[in-house]
């Protein structure tokens, strides 16, 4: 959190203009939307939509629900017994509780890439065309072609084109998420979930994944978790403020940045309280 | 951290030493089992120098040393010893050992023309050498410089009438018996059912059978004729003299003339009997070739059953199972199942595996068979397929446990990376999850394989025998018969060790045959364990 113990000034953050692109405005759209682990509340009444083929950032002191947010919107806290959850999250118009919808076919329109990057025991190829082959494509030629493509828009290409079928655990912990990235992007989903995919980076590798977002992002929607303010700045069109579960602000980045309407935003972007 | 400011050793240190104490005890014991065995096995096949001994009350003993321990009764401050001899010659003596008090014996001597004699039956001998009749009449004295070259060379061609007559009468007579009995059984069907065409055709077969055997006796009977064979003449301690037939001969040997050299081929001859051929005069001799066979046959089926099961359970019971208190109870059971005494697992296995399973399946597949061979079972009885299962069965809860372990230890985040990929569970688990679990599965069956293979009681049971006629693995179909008793290795030590009308000559052989059992796991082990490293390699990274 070093970040929040030097704070930079508001004032110092270079923020993007919002591109504005065509697409659907509330491409995902959450509506008082609350979680439960047990008996404990995560979320209360998030209400917020993300266009489509924008960068949305989640940004917010520790614990206050950003991952949980981020992992109902491809379903992974499914995964978590005895959870519950009220409102409602659609996806260009459905809703991913749609008895009718496999969370199968749901996950693979969303990626995820985790903070802590986790490739398969396998080789560096396997582990990019995973997603592939899980849907049963046996074509060599095309698994070869996503995962070049995959690895070149992941920045990784060059690194590892000779060494495709060496095990992926022995790459660098930066070139281990950047795997993870392109077996995200593998099999082009619609949406891209970064959970705080730099928080184990160096400068270089960070600076990398930001490029890659700015590139991706003419193809998916992205929505990214980070504690680097900076980071926030750089690669997001929107930005949505978390604290103790709520939702405290939603706006575009500049608005966020240069003028936020709430206090408790501008306190935390400015490094007052974490 | 120490509140004592005049003492250096941390608090517990004494709990190190005594933990440290109980390490080495616990190694002590195992080396000094080990080294029991190694010692006692490895011996057996030894040659060493035959002494002839003097006895005060007349006696003259040839014999090879076996054992010195102290007398019964002797005081402890000056004990007196006695010896045991192995004499052989166990149609005269009536015993091939032969105890004596080591104060009685008056002198030792060495001489160059004792020798020793392995023989197909009675056991080996000590004798010196009279004279040789050779196969083509001539005799030849021992003092005769001739002697030794020609004794070794009819000794060979012995072994060679020997093995052909084995040829003849064990194996191609063995055939034409197993051919016969299947005739006979369809004959009896054809006849029950009124088959002229069958019963005429079954009939002939069994003429041509009756012809091949009775030729069969008849060559045997040529070869040893032609044969001629040579006899050994010698006279034992005594002086009574004993004639062998060089047939008999299946290892001669100048204890007493032999260099290191000469004691170094022996042993491995020797070594090398045990190993490849098969046992002879009651399990007392010969080799264990069909008990290793059957060892590892069982121990490799055993780890093929309880493999599958115990994977498919653990992932059901971790995967899919809905915890609760019921997979609790059901998790208990299982754990307890490793506590059960195995021989509970060979009761159950006689029960449900051979009448009930086996019986069924003879009763569905085997009708003819029962019918009309005398109600012969064929899978309801003791067999290898049996033995396995019931095995299997015991080192379930050792694969269960370590595979559930072994999932439980694959990291989240790998779980996690799969499924949001938009991979089924079932895909998760057969391409993430049971890779990386490998390795701790295969400790399981490691665990599973060194249990099993040293397991005698069930087996007991459920289709060991003393003596397996055949071995289950063979060049006539189905090559693989599961339905075959077989002879096995811890079996074999006991069968030795307690039920041998001859302890004192199984005694050797009970080290022998525990240093190899102990060999063989020692070697599953080892290639699992190799296995399992490969498997390793492949999943460890080399940075982080
Ligand atoms: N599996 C879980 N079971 C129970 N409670 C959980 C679980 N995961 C998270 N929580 C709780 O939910 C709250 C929100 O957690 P979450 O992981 O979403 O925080 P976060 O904003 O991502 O924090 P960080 O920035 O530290 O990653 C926390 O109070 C946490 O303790
Ligand atoms: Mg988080």
């Amino acid at each position: 959190m070093s970040q929040l113990m030097n704070p930079p000034s508001s004032s110092r953050i270079k923020v993007r203009p919002a591109t504005e692109r065509e697409g659907r405005k509330d491409y995902i759209s959450i509506r008082d939307y609350g979680f439960w682990y047990g008996q404990k509340k995560a979320l209360d009444a998030i209400s917020l939509d993300i266009p489509e083929r924008q960068v949305v950032a989640f940004i917010g002191p520790s614990g206050c629900g950003k991952s949980t947010l981020l992992r109902n919107l491809n379903r992974m806290n499914d995964l978590v017994d005895d959870v519950r959850h009220e409102g409602e999250i659609t996806i260009n118009g459905r809703s991913i509780y749609d008895p009718g919808l496999e969370v199968i076919s749901l996950r693979r329109r969303v990626g995820m890439v985790f903070q802590k990057s986790n490739p398969f025991p396998k080789s560096i190829f396997e582990n990019v065309v995973y997603a592939l082959r899980v849907v049963g494509v046996r074509d060599r030629a095309v698994l070869e072609e996503a995962c070049e493509t995959s690895l070149r828009k992941s920045a990784l290409w060059d690194e590892v084109k000779d060494r495709l079928d060496d095990s992926a655990l022995g790459l660098s912990g930066g070139q281990m998420q950047r795997l993870c990235i392109a077996r995200a992007i593998a099999n082009r989903p619609e949406i891209l979930l970064m959970d705080e995919p730099c928080s184990a980076l160096d400068p270089i590798a960070t600076g990398k994944i930001e490029e890659l977002i700015h590139e991706l992002k003419d193809q998916f929607t992205i929505v990214i978790v980070t504690h680097s303010m900076q980071q926030a700045a750089r690669v997001s069109d929107r930005t949505a403020f978390f604290y103790l579960g709520k939702q405290i602000e939603y706006d575009t980045t500049e608005k966020i940045f240069m003028n936020p309407s709430q206090a408790q935003t501008e306190a935390y972007i400015s490094g007052r309280f974490g | 951290m120490a509140t004592s400011s005049d003492s250096n050793t941390p608090r517990g240190e004494a709990w190190v030493w005594f933990s440290g104490l109980g390490l080495i005890v616990g190694l002590g014991m195992v080396i000094g089992l080990l080294s029991l065995v190694v010692l006692n096995g490895i011996t057996v096949f030894w040659a060493p120098p035959v002494p002839v001994a003097n006895v005060d009350d007349g006696r003259t003993i040839i014999g090879q040393l076996a054992q010195r321990r102290v007398r019964a009764g002797s005081p402890a401050s000056e004990p007196r010893f006695e010896l045991q001899y192995q004499v052989g010659l166990r149609e005269l003596n009536g015993n091939s050992y032969l105890w004596v008090d080591e104060a009685k014996i008056k002198s030792e001597s060495f001489p160059a023309d004792v020798l020793g004699l392995e023989r197909v039956e009675n056991g080996p001998a000590f004798v010196r050498p009279q004279s040789l009749r050779k196969s083509d009449g001539k005799l030849i004295l021992v003092a005769d410089p001739a002697f030794e070259v020609a004794f070794q060379a009819e000794v060979n061609s012995a072994a060679i009438i020997r093995e052909k007559l084995i040829e003849i009468t064990r194996r191609r007579i063995g055939d034409v018996n197993g051919e016969m009995d299947k005739a006979r059984v369809a004959l009896r069907r054809a006849e029950d059912l009124k088959l002229a065409g069958e019963i005429a055709a079954l009939r002939r077969q069994i003429t041509g059978l009756e012809e091949r055997f009775a030729s069969l006796q008849a060559e045997a009977k040529t070869v040893v004729d032609r044969g001629a064979i040579a006899s050994l003449v010698s006279c034992d301690a005594s002086g009574r003299e004993v004639v062998v037939p060089l047939i008999q001969v299946i290892r001669a040997w100048f204890p007493n003339r032999l260099d290191t050299w000469g004691r170094v081929k022996l042993f491995v001859s020797r070594l090398g009997e045990f190993i490849f051929d098969e046992p002879r005069e009651a399990n007392t001799e010969g080799g264990l070739m069909p008990a290793i066979f059957g060892t590892l046959v069982m121990t490799v089926f055993m780890s093929l059953m309880v493999t599958p099961f115990g994977v498919i359970t653990a992932i059901y019971l971790r995967e899919y199972a809905q915890q609760g208190p019921v997979l609790r109870i059901v998790r208990i059971s299982v754990n307890n199942l490793a506590g059960v005494p195995s021989i509970v697992f060979g009761v159950f296995g006689l029960g449900f595996f051979v009448y009930v399973l086996g019986g069924s399946i003879d009763q569905l597949f085997f009708a003819d068979q029962l019918k009309y061979n005398n109600n012969t079972p064929v899978f309801g009885t003791g067999g290898l397929l049996w033995c396995s299962l019931t095995l299997a069965l015991m080192t379930l809860p050792v694969v269960i446990v370590a595979t559930e372990e072994a999932l439980a230890a694959v990291p989240r985040g790998m779980r996690e990376a799969s499924l949001a990929t938009g991979a089924s569970k079932w895909q998760t688990i057969r391409e993430i999850l049971l890779p990386a679990s490998a390795p701790g599965i295969l400790t399981g069956v490691i665990l599973a394989m060194a249990r099993g293979a040293g397991e005698v009681a069930p087996l007991m049971l459920v289709g060991v025998v003393k003596l397996a006629p055949t071995l289950p693995l063979d060049g006539t179909a189905p090559f693989l018969h599961m339905d075959r008793k077989f002879m096995h290795l811890g079996f074999h030590v006991y069968d030795l060790g307690f039920q041998s009308p001859d302890s004192d000559a199984a005694r050797p052989m009970v080290f022998a045959t525990t240093l190899l059992l102990i060999v063989l796991v020692v070697c599953l082990n080892i290639g699992a364990i190799w296995i399992r490293n490969r498997l390793r390699a492949r999943f460890k990274g080399a940075s982080f």
